[in-house]
């Protein structure tokens, strides 16, 4: 079975390092099929794993090398499959699989076809060791692998100023809550000896509960910034300046979920600290209706999704935060097939539409993109949560967890939340492929994808349907692992009364957002109507002002800062001292050289003045000699 | 007294004489005034009663240095002033001034031990030069010896360095060549 | 007044400057060796003086050596400087300069 778990980890590093190889070269298709071919080949050693697992099979613990072992720090290269890990496996190697064959047909006539393969297969491998790392020094060198992967994606094209300022927010965000995680991990090893999960959390019970809090906050502001929880939120909109397919692979299903994957995995600590967990609880449906809010009124396509993502984020973490992990991690896994699948229906809408992302300026593409448009739909109704579709499973689950735990305003705001998904994923539906074509104003035609790109995405396409089914078997299998909760509502009159009530107030939404947006008077919004020069409009389009107030106080404060260091410190302070350092050095030389002016009168005189300095020095030291009694005294006198 | 008169008179003029020579102008002058200078050191030596050491200053520095600097002289023009552009005075005197004091300091201030024996000390019966003569052709041998054939270095570096037509050897060619030798001369003289 | 090892000291002293003096100012190289055969004049003094004044013969022979020395040293030194003068037309130091750094 060791020889699974290598192979999962290390083929998409292979992929890597093969696509490395061929940066400096224009395109070659075998880059991209090699590396799909070592993704597809990690998927299945991770599909053997999970078969293991699910046969009751041991977990598989492999300690590869040490890393360190200095005093009484001992840090090794170990990893772990046991039923978490292999959960988040599954989940991302076939995601990466997928986006792999789909990027093959949408980076088609990209220059930089084969360094894109190259950064996409190291964030896979990142990836993986993020999630199958048996202790948090190993998370936390995939947690900065996938951010640095993440910057060489989203500032792919880095020739557009826009792309790299993007990258760069996003890794700067990244690293500043990279620094509570590191004091988390600090006080983990501080207070326990070791960075092994097993021993770490075996030892944790013993602490106080406030060395505790502060573990379990310190670590959740690390998640905060990878999840772009609020109020580190604002880099992963700005991130759709990257390719769609990373968006897909990165902004969907694996990166954004470390931070979930960390709480889960640190669900032994979170049990422990449940106000903690309320807080987490709070600020994600804080976060949930936040996003959802501001996708309301975009006119961004990748953004709204992006959105989307944020709000489904918050989902996960109100459901970890109320303790109900396994709950979490299965809305992890749903949510990242039909995410991934709306990503990549975007992205050959913006292909065929020539990289225009204002959907407002589509409408009525389901006829020429009939195979885009049905599988947009359908993740987007999983999305919804409509039964039978995954996220009906997942989506209704959280809100039975907040509504059993007695938590009544974090189910209130999660069920508005769900309406509003529901409304401005049709929104966007409706305005893309219904009503007229207002395409034709701007003189494009659009053509459907690849073939091979459709077929490449039709496995997301299928677990976005069925995945629901897989919730009894997967909760006996992770419940090895994750405290087995069972929420269950007794009553079933009000069991019922709230799925069904759920589910109408949904296809309400649903049905609004039709009639809204789908008929045939939509114009292009051009700045004048009454909407859009409302208040509520304004504050939502840019995004409450958060970036903006981010901007302004403290990047520009921050960067006068530098200004100031930079001019009056480091130039006339530091540089000024070392100049002056080798100014003197070589002004004495200057200097002395008159010694040697050939002119034997001036040698003459500075041999008489060596001469006078010698006697000197004689003089001195026969009267030292002589009076050294003396000296000595005077000398302890002092306190030498 | 005597001794004190005749120290005192001496340094004077010692010290007079030796001041012509480093401020004068004129070459012949400054040549003069060391030649006197010397002959009134080898006073002090008689004074000192190192008899021997007297007169071979006389001989020596008097009579062949000084003879040696005179020939010299005529080979450079010294109708002329010396003309000195003047270096910083204050340098010079202050330099000077500064080693004096430093050297009286450590002469006169009490730093020498009193208890020092004599390595050859003098027997009272034999005159000085017996007693030189007795040291220097023991103890002193092998410096004496050294010290001759240096002087004969420095000689054959005197004339080689000062003479001229130093590639013909007249007693190693044979005589008829010096005889050609003759004829080419008086042949360059006609023509 | 008795005259002491001190007085010949001093006196020894007083033309070893004289010397020094001669040494930095003179601008003619003959004039500096003139100034140079003083230093090695006073120097024989003191070398006497001390003899006298411990009963030694060491300084005596000191002084002898010194006066050998420095009449060899005239003889090649001035040797050279007539081959400089035939060679430049003069022997002002200041013109001397071509070993400068």
């Amino acid at each position: 079975m060791e020889k699974y778990l290598y192979i999962a980890l290390f083929a998409p590093l292979v992929s890597s390092l093969f696509g490395a190889l061929f940066t400096a070269t224009p395109k070659k298709q075998f880059v991209g099929i090699i590396a799909s071919l070592l993704i597809f080949l990690a998927f299945l050693s991770s599909t053997v794993l999970l078969v293991h697992i699910l046969n009751g099979g041991e977990v598989v613990h492999v300690e590869m090398m040490t890393w360190m072992a200095t005093g009484d720090l001992y840090i090794p290269f170990g990893f772990v499959v046991d039923q978490v890990s292999v959960t988040m496996m599954m989940v991302v190697t076939l995601v990466s699989t997928v986006v792999h064959i789909y990027s093959i047909g949408y980076m088609d006539h990209d220059a930089g076809f084969n360094r894109f393969f190259s950064w996409l297969s190291a964030f896979v491998f990142s990836m993986m060791v993020l999630v199958m790392s048996d202790n948090f020094a190993g998370l936390f060198i995939g947690w900065e692998g996938v951010g640095l992967c993440s910057w060489g994606l989203i500032g792919f094209w880095f020739h557009k100023e826009v792309a790299t300022w993007a990258a760069n927010e996003a890794f700067i965000m990244n690293r500043i809550a990279d620094l509570g995680m590191l004091i988390g991990i600090f006080l983990v090893y501080w207070n326990t000896g070791t960075l092994q999960y097993d021993g770490a959390f075996a030892a944790m019970p013993s602490l106080d509960t406030a060395t505790l809090t502060w573990i379990g906050i310190f670590l959740f502001i690390g998640a905060m910034g990878k999840s772009a929880q609020f109020p580190l939120h604002t880099w992963l909109a700005d991130a759709m300046e990257g390719p769609t397919p990373v968006s897909a692979l990165i902004h969907a299903a694996t990166m954004v979920t470390a931070g979930v994957y960390l709480v889960v995995r640190s669900n032994e600590l979170y049990d422990l600290i449940p106000n903690v967990g309320l807080f987490i609880a709070s600020l994600g449906a804080f976060v949930a209706m936040f996003a959802a809010s501001m996708a309301l009124v975009n006119r961004d396509m990748k953004r709204i999704i992006a959105y989307s993502t944020l709000s489904q984020l918050g989902y996960m973490f109100v459901a970890a935060g109320l303790g109900a992990y396994w709950v979490a991690l299965f809305h992890l896994m749903a949510h990242a097939f039909f995410k991934a699948l709306l990503f990549l229906g975007a992205g050959n809408v913006m292909h065929a539409m020539h990289d225009e992302l204002d959907p407002f300026k589509m409408g009525g593409l389901k006829k020429p993109m009939k195979w885009t448009f049905i599988m947009m739909t359908l993740a987007s109704v999983a999305l919804a949560g409509i039964y039978p579709f995954a996220g009906f499973f997942s989506k209704d689950l959280i809100l039975e967890v907040a509504f059993v735990e007695n938590h009544y305003i974090i189910y209130t705001v999660l069920l508005l939340t769900a309406g509003l998904t529901a409304f401005y994923s049709f929104r966007l539906i409706a305005l893309i492929f219904h009503g007229e074509e207002r395409y034709k104003l701007f003189g494009i035609d659009p053509h459907e994808a690849y073939k091979f790109m459709l077929v490449g995405m039709s496995p997301l396409l299928l677990l976005a349907i069925i995945a629901g089914s897989f919730k009894l078997s997967y909760f006996e299998m992770v419940t090895n692992v994750l405290p087995e909760l069972e929420y269950h509502i007794h009553h079933p009159v009000i069991f019922w009364t709230i799925t069904i009530g759920t589910q109408l107030f949904v296809i309400a939404a649903i049905i609004f957002a039709y009639k809204k947006y789908a008929n045939a008077n939509i114009k292009v919004p051009d700045g004048t109507s009454a909407m859009e020069n409302s208040i509520a409009y304004k504050v939502l389009k840019n995004q409450y002002y958060i970036p903006y107030a981010y901007e302004e106080y403290i990047v520009k404060p921050y960067r006068e800062l530098s200004t100031v260091f930079w001019q009056h410190v480091d130039l006339k302070i530091v540089d000024a001292t070392v100049d002056g350092i080798a100014n003197i050095v070589y002004s004495t030389g200057e200097k002395t050289r008159d010694m040697q002016s050939g002119n034997l009168s001036t040698m003459l005189r500075w041999m008489v003045a060596g001469t006078v300095g010698l006697l000197s020095l004689a003089v001195v030291f026969g009267l030292a000699v002589r009076h050294s009694d003396e000296i000595v005294t005077i000398l302890s006198g002092l306190g030498v | 007294m005597f001794e004190a008169i005749a120290f005192y008179l001496f340094a004077f003029l010692t010290i007079a004489m030796f001041y012509i020579t480093v401020t004068t102008s004129q070459a012949l002058y400054a040549l003069t005034a060391l030649a006197a200078g010397m002959i009134f050191i080898s006073a002090f030596f008689f004074i000192l009663g190192a008899d021997f050491l007297g007169a071979v200053q006389i001989i020596v520095y008097t009579g062949a240095v000084m003879a040696i600097y005179a020939f010299g002289m005529m080979f450079f023009d010294t109708t002329r002033d010396v003309k000195e552009k003047q270096g910083n005075k204050f340098i010079i005197v202050g330099l000077s001034t500064f080693a004096a004091i430093l050297v009286v300091l450590i002469f006169a201030v009490p730093m020498i031990s009193t208890n020092m024996t004599a390595f050859y000390p003098v027997v009272e019966a034999a005159g000085n030069t017996q007693n030189v003569g007795m040291v220097l052709f023991t103890k002193y041998l092998i410096p004496f010896e050294v010290a001759a054939v240096m002087l004969l270095v420095a000689m054959v570096a005197g004339i080689v360095l000062a003479g001229k037509k130093m590639d013909l050897s007249l007693t190693l060619m044979s005589g008829d060549e010096v005889e050609e030798m003759k004829k080419n001369q008086d042949k360059r003289i006609i023509s | 007044m008795e005259i002491g090892l001190n007085h010949y000291l001093v006196l020894s002293t007083i033309l070893f400057t004289i010397g020094l003096v001669g040494v930095m100012r003179r601008k003619n190289l003959l004039l500096l060796f003139f100034a140079t055969e003083i230093l090695l004049n006073s120097v024989n003094i003191a070398f006497a003086a001390i003899s006298h004044y411990y009963g030694d013969l060491t300084g005596q022979m000191f002084a002898f050596f010194v006066i050998a020395i420095a009449a060899s040293e005239v003889a090649v030194g001035l040797g050279l400087l007539i081959v400089w003068f035939k060679r430049h037309g003069n022997i002002n130091l200041d013109t001397m300069s071509s070993m400068r750094g």
